[in-house]
């Protein structure tokens, strides 16, 4: 499976780090990044529509069309603890954002796999899969 | 949530507050240790001075389905500077599932100076109490082996027939649909291979969560855990008793619920529990 440009650049810089300690310290550098939907987009209470199923940090995930057929992606994470769910929303802002939606509604939900690696837990795992799928579903409705 | 003291536990002392926690930071007998489920929590902040044991790469043996030997535990024990003397204090997410779930791998060590701390990371955090990333700079130590022991805690397949058998109490702790059978994993997480959905027959139905008060993390006073096991339940405190759940981790806060804070005599975690029991031929399964 081949990702947009940006987002296989991204996978190919984790994929360099064999060391788990730089692993986590990376995701850790995206979570620290994560700027959350602004109050233009949404504001709490979020639409229940832009929650991401199966999540426990309880993201939320919006997708902007521009008029040339591009999108923005916009994240909101309720959980505090939610840093995994923080770092994989910065990643698909950065990676995904600006792209034609046609090209956005491509990208599989193993990413993750790649991305978080041993990082990866059970029902983290699950909620990670599900926001790339929300993205996913978004973005399949936009290129419509 | 009330005084720890005054909430009535079978031994309370392995239980600590938050407080306690805060004003032992630096005690050097005292080793604060966080586990949880989300491995890169640790690294986005912890308690000042606390290690990190991860419950995968720390505690499970990397190749077979066990927890690790004698000498993992040594290496371990020296890697987070602890002695035979030290004070483990065990904090966590997920209102300390994964901290009862260490704190039950050292007792397979026999490491009983341990205590968890009420309320884990989300009560720390509510109360706005210090959180760093600094990784603290460990002097290894010199933990002499200990032979693994795991009958007095530990159930294994055959122990639970066994069980069975001399009609033992056994405590599913998972959600109410993985005891009924119609779902095989816990809600919202991935279903992890069992081929068979319902219970261990005579199994009681306890999720592991009505223990906590969800608001901060504690658990509930003694008074209310014995509403909820003795009474609703009709658990005997003096027979022996089993809990499981997919494999051994909500039980583990069970049992230490059960052993530590009701004073249960005789009870043991079957950390084998679903992916195991419902994978297996032949075994008597109810739903």
């Amino acid at each position: 499976m081949s990702f947009p440009p940006k987002l296989q650049a991204v996978l190919d810089t984790f994929e360099l780090f064999s060391d788990p300690a730089d692993r986590t310290s990376l995701l850790l550098s995206y979570a620290d990044q994560f700027r959350e939907v602004p109050e233009g987009v949404a504001r709490r209470p979020f639409g229940r529509e832009h929650l991401v199923p199966h999540c426990e940090s309880e993201a939320y995930v919006w997708a902007i069309k521009a008029p040339d057929g591009t999108l923005k992606l916009h994240f909101a994470v309720e959980n505090p603890s939610g840093v995994s769910a923080k770092a994989l929303a910065t990643i698909l802002d950065r990676s995904l954002s600006g792209l034609p939606a046609a090209d956005i509604a491509t990208v599989t939900p193993d990413l993750v796999e790649k991305i978080f690696r041993q990082n990866i837990s059970m029902g983290k795992g699950m909620g990670l899969m599900s926001m790339v799928q929300a993205v996913r579903s978004l973005a399949t409705a936009a290129a419509k | 949530m009330s005084d720890i003291a005054s909430r009535g536990y079978a031994t309370p002392g392995v239980l600590v507050s938050t407080e306690w926690v805060a004003a032992h930071l630096n005690d050097p007998n005292v080793r604060i240790i966080e586990s949880n489920e989300d491995t890169l929590l640790y690294a986005s902040g912890h308690l000042p001075g606390a290690v990190h044991v991860d419950w995968t790469a720390d505690l499970n043996d990397p190749i077979r389905r066990d927890y690790i030997t004698d000498k993992g535990f040594k290496v371990l024990m020296s890697k987070i500077g602890a002695t035979p003397k030290t004070t483990v204090v065990f904090y966590g997410d997920k209102n300390n599932w994964w901290a009862c779930y260490a704190f039950w791998v050292f007792q397979l060590f026999g490491h009983t100076n341990a205590r968890v701390m009420d309320g884990g990371r989300l009560k720390w955090e509510k109360e706005g109490r210090p959180m760093t990333r600094e990784v603290p700079a460990i002097t290894p130590t010199k933990y002499p082996a200990r032979k693994r022991y795991d009958k007095p805690v530990r159930a294994f397949r055959q122990d639970v027939l066994a069980h069975l058998k001399k009609k033992g109490q056994l405590v599913d702790v998972r959600s109410p649909e993985e005891y009924a059978g119609t779902r095989m994993h816990m809600p919202d997480y991935p279903n992890e291979g069992a081929l068979r959905g319902g219970h261990i027959p005579t199994a009681r139905s306890v999720p592991w969560a009505r223990a906590i008060n969800p608001e901060d993390g504690t658990f509930k006073t003694a008074a209310e855990l014995g509403d909820l096991y003795l009474k609703q339940n009709r658990l005997k405190k003096d027979k022996p008793t089993i809990a499981y759940c997919r494999i051994g981790e909500r039980s583990s806060h069970t049992w230490f619920a059960l052993k530590y804070l009701l004073g249960f005599k005789n009870v043991r975690n079957y950390d084998g529990s679903w992916t195991e029991w419902g994978n297996s031929v032949g075994l008597p399964i109810e739903k």
